[in-house]
């Protein structure tokens, strides 16, 4: 095959041929959209374990697919697997288990759980101590356990179960980890060493010790009554982020490979813009400096002025400090045009993913580009003063979107941002 | 566009000490390792000699923010930038991209304890549960447990503040970590990286982890490649960092390179018999005909089975020298295969070698290599 298509920097350019969604709305892009574009939440009462004593007892949960208990890899598998096969059997690149690229996955710190410390500990006579947990597992009669909490486990058996090639990767960048996936799996495309990619953000996290150590940095909403109306990104009244599970898929592929074997194009991962923040370890930088670069360099990477882009796919968690830092942010990049380009939050309606927030929302954005609809931000009844942006309040609008930023921002001063495009030449391609 | 790379930078902490010195010297004699078979019994370990935080981590509100893990980390990040020159250069340090390979953090042994104690007569276990986790767990804990932290932390603490990426799962999250530096740099999608990992072995939690899946060697140590008696690994606490720059950069800047770094490579094979090696020395062949000298360090874990894998992909290469890192200073999970390359960079920067070839098989998957060159 001739390599025709070459970005400005003369590099291949990154198509997205398959596109996989599931969030608290549903399961797969026809539910999520129909959910997020009638401005409806996801976010409902945790009934997966008792919230008594709980100052936060609301979550954007996927309760739909076991019918048992679980543990929390075992979910994130599990949505990861439901949104790779939609990405997979969307692009038609690849025979069943036989995905002929890499695979890059955003996965959610993984440890042993309470049900299974639980189990070992109901040996021990006594005392419970660590020492009593290692002799009940040195009997080797909980094996199955060693897999299921190994850091690598989700993705090896994603990458089984779909027969990628190479090693599989599992990262974490905290909050921005989806959107990282998605720039490792750019940036091999552009090094020629895949043509295609698998990349994953997954997040079935919510577990009550998981909740409780959000809450214990005050980084949840309390607002637990009505649950659907407690995210409320760049309001006055926004009072922390609700934790949200879901995946997002996106099979990316050489675009002249794409073209080759007559793949309809979905849009173009066009640049990637990264940043560290040496200032604190969960607050941004005072003067945003590092989320302006990211985005910068995002537009920069892709060869795009800020005036090219139409529409801002929000990181827009709902606490104080980061909508604030975003909105400041975006002035800095976009500057007076700020007070017109839209600017929403999926996380709004589907809480923060966490893990798989930038692979969940790049998805949204490419239905976003395919459909010319906007997603609102819900709940949007008390606009900040301070924060004077267009943030699709509340129902969607109908919009010619070409150009996209995502942005994602996380905890360990980690900042990526993407610029997604619509397919070249084919303004009508569907998602 | 695949240019030349080079270690400028090697940063080494571990029961051995700190420094490329202290390593190297050991790996030239064979030095005994340092191990504690008491503390943890029945599971040996090697154990972190102290280090002198103050040295790299100068503020104590800092070193009071991390982990043993993230500390040691943050440690020989800060070796590996001084060594390279670099720790100075605010402006490197401003776009120096991180790779780091990490675990998780450390669980609060006494409070799992106690909960797990009163979790068995609890009548409503559920809310016990979210009583004494709201209120023991420590806040803090959180942000210290994050594995993304350990690079958060090298920002604050030493100013780099370019992009990091955290890469998880256990051996070959190491051998990824170092691949992906190591091609960014060839590809010239950077100019220069910083790249490694720790690994605290003196903590129950993981070796809990390790014992559920039978990995650990009960007993006194034995070398790696000696543990019929009784495989399994014995972990040991290391941190490794590298600096890979671009062989022009380096030059352009008057840098030394300890040696050039020619090839990483990884695959995941399906584990069956003879699947490590097959894999193994199909990762050692694409470094094409290897001469004469050439050492070879591996970071296999010393599991059953696998490690004889290792052992006879390597003796295929007919290396002039075998070194496992594990009996220097043990198998340090995450950090095994940085720490691993980090030695062999040390040993061809003193003359040790001609050459190197570093392999590693991931206790429970993964396989990795690296060639290494004089510089």
């Amino acid at each position: 095959m001739s390599a025709r298509h070459r970005d400005a920097r003369g590099r291949p350019v990154v198509a997205v041929t398959g596109l996989g969604i599931v969030t608290s709305l549903g399961q797969g892009k026809q539910a999520n959209w129909e959910a997020l574009s009638a401005g409806r939440s996801g976010i409902h009462a945790i009934e997966r374990f008792p919230t008594e004593g709980l100052r936060t007892t609301i979550a954007g949960t996927v309760d739909t697919l076991f019918d048992g208990p679980f543990a929390a890899p075992e979910l994130s598998e599990k949505l990861a697997t439901l949104a790779a096969q939609e990405a997979i059997d969307q692009s038609g690149l690849a025979a069943p288990g036989d995905f002929p690229g890499e695979l890059f996955m955003a996965v959610p710190p993984v440890e042993m759980e309470w049900p299974q410390k639980q189990e070992l500990a109901a040996t021990i006579e006594g005392e419970v101590d660590y020492d009593g947990l290692l002799r009940a597992a040195a009997s080797q009669r909980y094996r199955a356990m060693h897999e299921m909490f190994l850091f690598g486990a989700v993705a090896d058996h994603i990458a089984e179960r779909f027969g990628t090639k190479g090693s599989p990767i599992s990262l974490s960048t905290a909050c921005s980890s989806g959107a990282t996936a998605i720039q490792m799996g750019v940036e091999a495309i552009r090094r020629g060493e895949t043509q295609a990619a698998l990349c994953i953000g997954t997040d079935g996290s919510v577990h009550a010790e998981a909740l409780i150590r959000f809450s214990l940095l005050s980084a949840l909403s309390t607002r637990n009554d009505p649950p659907e109306a407690a995210a409320r990104p760049f309001s006055k009244d926004r009072d922390g982020f609700v934790m949200g599970e879901g995946a997002g898929a996106l099979v990316l592929e050489d675009y002249d490979h794409a073209l080759a074997r007559g793949a309809t194009i979905l849009g173009v991962v066009a640049g990637c813009g990264e940043r560290g923040d040496g200032f604190h370890r969960t607050r941004s930088s005072p003067d945003g400096k590092p989320a302006i670069l990211a985005m910068q360099d995002a537009l920069e990477d892709a060869g795009l002025k800020p005036d090219d882009v139409d529409y801002i796919n929000a990181h827009g968690t709902s606490t104080p400090e980061n909508d604030k830092m975003e909105a400041m942010s975006c002035a800095a990049v976009f500057g007076e045009r700020m007070a017109r380009l839209p600017i929403s939050s999926n996380k709004s309606m589907i809480g923060h993913t966490l893990t798989a927030a930038g692979a969940v929302e790049a998805v949204i954005s490419f239905m976003t580009i395919a459909n010319g609809v906007i997603p609102p931000t819900i709940n949007h009844a008390n606009p900040d003063p301070a924060i004077m942006l267009d943030v699709v309040p509340n129902t969607a609008r109908q919009a010619q979107v070409r150009t996209v930023i995502s942005n994602s921002f996380g905890f360990g001063g980690q900042n990526t941002c993407l610029v997604l495009t619509a397919a070249p030449f084919v303004p009508e391609s569907r998602a | 566009m695949s240019r030349d790379v080079v270690i400028t930078g090697i940063g080494l902490a571990s029961s051995l000490g700190e420094g490329v010195e202290a390593h190297a010297a050991a790996l030239a004699v064979g030095a005994p390792p340092v191990v504690d078979a008491a503390t943890f019994a029945p599971y040996p370990v090697h154990r972190l000699k102290p280090l002198e935080l103050d040295r790299q981590i100068p503020k104590k509100s800092d070193q009071r923010q991390m982990e043993p893990w993230q500390r040691l980390g943050v440690y020989a990040a800060g070796l590996a930038l001084d060594d390279a020159g670099l720790k100075e250069d605010s402006e490197a340090k401003a776009t120096l991209q991180v790779v780091v390979a990490a675990g998780g953090g450390e669980r609060d042994h006494a409070v799992d304890s106690a909960i797990l104690s009163g979790l068995r007569g609890a009548n409503q276990p559920g809310s016990f549960l979210n009583e004494r986790l709201m209120g023991d767990l420590r806040p803090t804990l959180f942000l210290a447990q994050l594995s993304n932290l350990l690079a958060g932390n090298i920002a604050i603490v030493h100013g780099v503040t370019g992009a990091s990426r955290t890469f998880m799962g256990e051996e070959q999250a190491g051998v990824d970590a170092v691949r992906i530096a190591h091609a960014r740099v060839a590809a010239g999608q950077a100019e220069v990286m910083l790249v490694g990992g720790a690994y605290n072995a003196e903590r129950r939690d993981m070796l809990l982890l390790l014992e559920l899946g039978g990995f650990l060697r009960h007993g006194d140590f034995a070398p790696v490649f000696a543990r019929r008696d009784g495989p399994g690994a014995v972990t040991g606490s290391a941190g490794a960092f590298l600096v890979l720059e671009s062989a022009e950069r380096a030059a352009r800047r008057g840098a030394r390179a300890h040696a050039a770094l020619g090839g990483v490579v990884a695959a995941r094979s399906r584990r069956a018999p003879g699947s490590v090696e097959t894999t193994l020395r199909g990762l050692l062949g694409g470094f094409g005909l290897l001469g004469r000298d050439v050492l070879a360090v591996t970071a296999a874990s010393g599991a059953a089975a696998i490690t004889d894998e290792e052992a006879a992909a390597i003796a295929a290469t007919g290396p002039s020298r075998r070194v496992a890192t594990g009996d220097l200073v043990g198998h340090a999970l995450e950090a095994a295969f940085p720490v691993s390359v980090a030695l062999a960079a040390a040993a061809l920067s003193t003359g040790q070698a001609g050459q190197a070839i570093v392999t590693g098989a991931g206790h429970w998957r993964g396989e990795g290599a690296a060639h290494l060159m004089k510089a």
